[in-house]
């Protein structure tokens, strides 16, 4: 019997094209899924719907992966690299389905492009086309921000995704039962060290403290449902997240205590240009961040190495 | 059209195949091959992944497919099912003994299933360290060099190893 793995340098010389990076003909996360759209649900609502998701999932990683190389030790450093890489891989099942439920979503690509659908999606959108919560645009700041920031929105996602593992979709219900258990360790991770930087050294808990008012400036954002998610939880496939305020208060009420850190009272962000993430309008970090995120890919759109 | 013996064959080959990142596991024994059917003539390999981001993926389809093409099956369809989600529990004994025997601490019982409570106290797991067998073990970090593995030092002979996440 051959082994499949003898060398690490065997991928890189053989014929394989399928590794894992833009430009590789890799294959469609959903290969083989039945996504037939379930009934009474509409495919532009639950491709929207799914591109919310899957945006907050993407850009998101796309921030937490800048600390790669960077994290106050390596064990950190692998830390949220793992973190990045779950919410990557939801985000890559999240845009593939938006793709299958509507493809008219999909930026057209030139022709001969071997660009799929979900990368078309990830790097050719425009900013208006994303559809995430300002939460997750900001810079990383500093370990205590990073660790308050993942703790809001890990606990937000973890409580999202309970309840959308019950979807009549039964992809965005496997994407969701999945998910929960990925973000189970994102937030216990941010927990713990939220509790730690709290009664840590006196600069530790300077610093948590002044990077909690700033996480919560987006805070009230996550509970505001757009009437696209107001349709997708109306139709059975999605979740108000209305509905999520009062678990994710108290689990972050629950943090708060055994750290021994007040919930911060601070002026709600308002819209941008009378509109929300979820409209399309976003802070000014998210076009750096696109611009970073998306240059190779629109350098080469018929690009393949 | 796929006879039965084949349809065995192509079985035990797609069985052989191992995990490209701990090539100690085949995937039968990581659980994550779910089914091998038939399907119109065509030899159809049902895989879960581990994790939605496991870059492994795309190389366990690919070896799938270039295992079973050298085998003589020139019609094979690699499909992804992704419910039931793939669970730590899923590993065979087999599996558990390979892991151990390669320096890996196999993982214990998943959690059930319900809402996820909140744990703020360092995570509780009957790990022993497999090289030297003690129990002395600390917990280094939930996140290791690959999705599915925590990072564990043991006391007694203060050696590193990974320990396969419960999920
Ligand atoms: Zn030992």
């Amino acid at each position: 019997m051959t082994d499949d793995h003898d060398s690490v340098y065997d991928g890189l010389l053989g014929e394989d094209d399928s590794h894992w990076a833009f430009g590789t003909s890799f294959e469609d996360p959903l290969a083989g899924v039945d996504t037939t759209i379930p009934d009474g649900a509409d495919p532009a609502t639950l491709a929207t719907y799914c591109l919310m998701l899957g945006d907050d999932a993407l850009v998101y990683s796309h921030r937490l992966s800048q600390w790669a190389s960077n994290a106050p030790d390596l064990e950190d450093d692998i830390a949220l690299a793992n973190t990045a890489l779950d919410l990557l891989g939801q985000a890559r099942l999240l845009l593939a389905r938006a793709a299958a439920a509507d493809p008219s979503a999909v930026p057209a690509m030139p022709e001969g492009s071997p660009v799929p659908a979900e990368d078309s999606l990830a790097f050719f959108r425009d900013e208006p086309a994303f559809r995430n919560l300002r939460f997750v645009e900001p810079e990383n700041g500093d370990f205590a921000v990073t660790i308050a920031r993942l703790l809001v929105f890990s606990t937000y996602r973890l409580a999202l995704l309970e309840r959308l593992a019950s979807s009549s979709d039964p992809v965005l219900s496997a994407i969701a039962a999945k998910g929960v258990k990925e973000v189970a360790y994102h937030r216990t991770y941010a927990g713990r060290w939220f509790v730690t930087l709290a009664q840590g050294t006196p600069e530790s808990r300077r610093r948590l403290e002044a990077a909690l008012p700033l996480v919560w400036r987006h805070h009230d954002e996550l509970f505001a449902t757009h009437p696209v998610e107001a349709d997708a939880a109306a139709q059975g496939v999605g979740v108000d997240p209305a509905g999520l305020a009062g678990e994710v208060g108290a689990v972050l009420d629950q943090v708060l205590a055994t750290a021994g850190v007040e919930r911060p009272e601070v002026p709600s962000a308002g819209p941008v240009a009378g509109g929300r993430g979820r409209d399309g309008r976003h802070t000014e970090h998210l076009s750096r961040l696109l611009a970073e995120m998306q240059s190779v890919a629109r350098a080469h759109p018929r690009g393949q190495w | 059209m796929v006879t039965t013996t084949a349809l065995a064959d192509a079985r035990s080959v797609a069985a052989q195949v191992t995990d490209p990142e701990m090539p100690m596991l085949t995937l039968e024994d990581l659980g994550v091959l779910r089914d091998v059917a038939e399907d119109d003539g065509r030899v159809v390999v049902t895989i879960t992944p581990t994790y939605s981001g496991c870059p492994a993926m795309a190389t366990m389809r690919d070896d799938l497919q270039h295992r079973l093409l050298d085998a003589g099956y020139d019609d094979v369809q690699v499909r992804v099912s992704l419910s039931p989600a793939w669970s730590s529990d899923w590993i065979t004994d087999r599996g558990r003994r390979a892991l151990a025997e390669h320096g890996i601490s196999p993982p214990g019982a998943a959690p059930a299933g319900g809402p996820v409570v909140l744990d703020l106290l360092p995570t509780r797991r009957a790990v022993r360290c497999p090289r030297c067998g003690a129990d002395g073990v600390r917990l280094v970090s939930e996140f290791g060099a690959t999705a599915c593995k925590a990072v564990y030092t043991c006391g007694a002979c203060l050696e590193t190893f990974d320990h396969v996440k419960e999920i």
